[in-house]
Parts: C-alpha cells; sequence; structure tokens
C-alpha cells in the first residue's frame, strides 16, 4: 500500500510541479485558461481509455492535439476572442463525453484518480514531465521574449512560429498528463492557480518561475497525501490546497 | 557623397485587404537623422515595421548589406504581464553582462536600476532601456517608433538628448516616427511627411510650412511650437 502512495506522490509531485512551470510561460502568454477548454476536450479520450482499460494520458493526448488545432483555427478563421471559441470547444468536449462515458468511473474522468497509477503509467509520466520540464526550459527567454514583444522577437530573427509550435506541444502534453491527476475538469486550475499564485508574489522572473514550480509540487503533494489520509479524492484536494495558497499569495503580495 | 544605407522603391503594404502605404519610394543615407511625419493611422508604424520586414509588402525595400538594425517599438503593454527584472529584461535579448555597463552608461543609467522591475520604471525610464536593448546588437541604424509618446516634458527632453548623443558618439542613422514637430525641428535632417502615400519630403524648415503641416493633418492636429532645449 505504501508503494502504491508513494507511486501516486511522486507522479503527482512531477505533473503537479511542471503544469505550475509551464503555466506560469502560459499566464505569460495570456492564455492562462486555455489548459480548461483543453482538458474538457481530452474527455472523450478519457472515456475511451477507461472504456478499453489504458493509459487515460494517452487517451487524453490526441484529443487534446484536436483541441489546439482547432482552437487554432477557429481563432484565425473567424476572429472571435478566444475565451468566447473555448466556451464552445469545452462544452461540445464535455457533452460529447458524456455520451459513452462509463458512469461508475466518471468521477476518476472529470477530477481525476492518481491513487490506483500503475508502476508503468507512473515511470511514463515522470519521464514526460521530465522532458517537458526540460524544453520548457531551453524555450523559456525566447518565449517569454515573444510574450513580451513578437515584434521584438521576430526583430532578433528569432522564429516566432517554431517557438509557438513547441510550446503548444508541451502544453497539450501537461494538459493529457495533468489529466490523471485533476481529471479534464480542473486541468486550468493547475497550471493557472500555482502561477497567478506566484505573480503576486514574484519580484523577478527568476522567482516567478521557481515559486510556480513549487506552487504546483506543494499543492500536488499535500492533496495527494491528505487524499490518502481521508477518504475524498485527490485532485480536487489539490486544487484546494493551490487555491489555499493563492489566498495567501493575495495578502502577501507585493505592493502596487 | 553618397553613401545609401536603404533604398525604398515602390512600396505598397496591404493589409486584411486594406491599402496601408501606396507607392513609397525614398532613399537614406548613413548617418542621417530621418524624421517620418503624419497623422494617426498614416501608416508610421507599420512603415516602420515593414522596413524591419515584419510585415509582407510588395516592392523594393534594399538595406545596406550586412547592416544591423535596432528596434525600438512604440510601447510593449505586455510586459508588465511578466515579473521582470531590468537585467533579465537585458538577459533576454543575449546581451552579455559585461556590456550592460557600457550600455546603461551610454543610456544615461546607472547600475543600481537593472535589480529594479520593469513595471516600476517610469516611462522615461523604461524608454531608455528600450533604447539601450536595441542599441546591444551594435546597430548602425536605429528604428525608432515614437520616441517621446508618454513621456513627460522632462523625460521628453532626455530621452531627445539622449538620441543626439548616440547619433553623434555612434554616427548613427536614426528613422523614427512621430508626430510631434518640436522633435522633427531640432532632430531631424530630412523628413517625409507621411499619410498613406508620400506627401511631402525634404529638409525640416523649407518642408514645414503652416499649410503644409495643415494639409498633412487635415488641420485636425494642433500646431506643435517649436521649443528649444539646451
Amino acid at each position: 500500500m505504501i508503494g502504491q502512495f508513494l507511486l501516486s506522490l511522486i507522479s503527482g509531485i512531477f505533473i503537479g510541479g511542471v503544469a505550475g512551470f509551464l503555466g506560469s510561460l502560459m499566464l505569460s502568454k495570456r492564455m492562462a485558461l486555455a489548459a480548461g477548454p483543453l482538458g474538457h476536450l481530452a474527455l472523450p479520450g478519457i472515456a475511451i481509455a477507461l472504456i478499453y482499460g489504458f493509459d487515460i494520458s494517452l487517451g487524453a493526448f490526441p484529443f487534446v492535439i484536436l483541441g489546439v488545432v482547432l482552437i487554432w483555427f477557429l481563432e484565425r478563421k473567424t476572429r472571435l476572442p478566444m475565451e468566447a471559441l473555448t466556451a464552445v470547444v469545452f462544452a461540445t468536449g464535455v457533452a460529447i463525453a458524456f455520451f459513452f462515458l462509463p458512469i461508475d468511473q466518471a468521477e476518476a474522468a472529470l477530477v481525476g484518480d492518481i491513487s490506483k497509477i500503475q508502476l508503468n503509467e507512473a515511470i511514463f509520466s515522470i519521464i514526460l514531465c521530465a522532458i517537458v520540464f526540460l524544453i520548457c526550459q531551453k524555450i523559456y527567454p525566447r518565449m517569454t521574449l515573444i510574450n513580451v514583444s513578437e515584434d521584438l522577437a521576430k526583430a532578433r530573427k528569432i522564429d516566432v512560429k517554431k517557438y509557438n509550435l513547441i510550446y503548444l506541444l508541451l502544453v497539450a502534453l501537461i494538459v493529457a498528463l495533468g489529466v490523471k491527476i485533476v481529471g479534464g475538469l480542473l486541468t486550468a486550475a493547475i497550471v493557472a492557480i500555482p502561477a497567478v499564485s506566484s505573480r503576486n508574489l514574484a519580484k523577478n522572473l527568476a522567482q516567478y518561475k521557481l515559486l510556480s514550480l513549487s506552487f504546483g509540487t506543494i499543492s500536488a503533494a499535500l492533496g495527494i497525501s491528505l487524499s490518502k489520509c481521508t477518504t475524498l479524492p485527490a485532485g480536487p484536494l489539490i486544487i484546494v490546497f493551490s487555491a489555499f495558497i493563492f489566498l495567501i499569495s493575495v495578502i502577501f503580495q507585493r505592493g502596487k | 557623397m553618397k553613401n545609401t544605407i536603404l533604398k525604398v522603391k515602390n512600396l505598397n503594404v496591404e493589409l486584411e485587404g486594406e491599402e496601408i502605404l501606396e507607392e513609397l519610394s525614398f532613399e537614406v543615407e548613413e548617418g542621417e537623422v530621418l524624421a517620418i511625419l503624419g497623422p494617426n493611422g498614416a501608416g508610421k508604424t507599420v512603415l516602420l515595421k515593414t522596413l524591419l520586414s515584419l510585415l509582407p509588402y510588395q516592392g523594393e525595400i534594399e538595406w545596406k548589406e550586412g547592416v544591423e538594425i535596432g528596434y525600438v517599438p512604440q510601447r510593449l503593454p505586455f510586459i508588465k504581464d511578466v515579473p521582470l527584472s531590468v537585467k533579465e529584461f537585458f538577459d533576454l535579448g543575449k546581451i552579455p553582462i559585461n556590456e550592460t555597463g557600457e550600455i546603461l552608461k551610454s543610456i544615461g543609467l546607472k547600475e543600481g536600476i537593472l535589480k529594479k522591475k520593469i513595471g516600476d520604471l517610469s516611462s522615461g525610464q523604461f524608454q531608455r532601456i528600450l533604447i539601450g536593448w536595441a542599441l546591444s546588437s551594435n546597430p548602425k541604424v536605429l528604428l525608432f517608433d515614437e520616441p517621446l509618446t508618454g513621456i513627460d516634458i522632462g523625460g521628453q527632453e532626455s530621452v531627445y538628448n539622449l538620441l543626439e548623443k548616440l547619433k553623434k558618439e555612434n554616427n548613427l542613422t536614426i528613422l523614427f516616427v512621430t508626430h510631434e514637430l518640436s522633435i522633427v525641428y531640432s532632430l531631424a535632417d530630412r523628413i517625409i511627411c507621411l499619410n498613406k502615400r508620400m506627401l511631402c519630403s525634404g529638409v525640416p524648415r523649407e518642408i514645414l510650412t503652416p499649410e503644409r503641416i495643415s494639409d498633412l493633418y487635415s488641420g485636425r492636429v494642433k500646431f506643435y511650437q517649436h521649443r528649444h532645449i539646451e
């Protein structure tokens, strides 16, 4: 039992930490909420994975990629604001999932269930997290410049399209991993909340990155641990801890 | 002896089906300060961005071979979305730490500013940091969008003086966009009046007659008196 707990704790810490880290980049790109519709859109994929009994991240990933392409395409085609498209896309994802989501496993799909993670799934998740973290760390300076001003970046001959594509792939990966711990409904929260808390407190970029990563890690660790001691599900607990950290950050935020 | 650094011929820019610039042709000599003057929506910023190849265009834009260009944008509205110290902003431009001292000196700021958060700077300080950023690639040409917008009068004079100094010390070619005539009179060697098309070009004192200014702005923009800056 202890082994199973450690497995879920370590996986959760990796996923939560890296989600927070990537979330800091998403927040400075003003797309912190984008993980929400993507997570919702992953629900049909999660449902399929639950029915056929394979890793839900694997089920989620193609649907998330589809979501990235869809939102990107619709935004270009319609020129509607992303938040409006978000409403269309995520509701559709949830609706479709409910046609065939096995109802006894709905909780795992909606709010995640890391407690029964298998060893091979855990190793797979941890390796993927490490890869996402390293690539994110590598593209961070240039992505930040692009987020600040695409013109400045282009004037420095940075291939903005290439970096945006890599970044979106990382987002898709982290959402697919994130559904494991917080389900399709709450993925926006694991990327957004640590980053906004961090921004309340950070004086510079180095602190911003470190705090986002730390808050993501701490929330995941606390949520999964408390879930072990109680009968409450880990996913929602992680979000509640994350929100609690956010409240503290509001109290201590730098004077404006 | 002419030493042309930029040649623009029959430049047309169309964005989303709307003609923004039509049939522009002009040349810029090395070391020259060229002001691009025009009302809001005249296509001034678009012209700068096009010269940087940031926007699609038709026609010819020919820079002297291998010339390095620095760009100072008008505003960076999103920069406050990221907690960023001045030092880290320089790092984003891959500016070596041993050069930052030199750059700060040339833009008249002290080393202490490196630790400050970008969001806490005054608009004048921030403008200088942007200039410093653009200078870090050792450009021969500086493209500058609205150098004085949003800066208080004291800050304006210091940014103006800085441009004057940079021009002298580095033999920079400067192209700047503005709708403020004061800076045009005192800094520019030559001006281009722009409103989609080129309306006039030449030496400021000869070109900027009250009638022309009124034409350019369709009489809707108030006239800025020339202010002497010591």
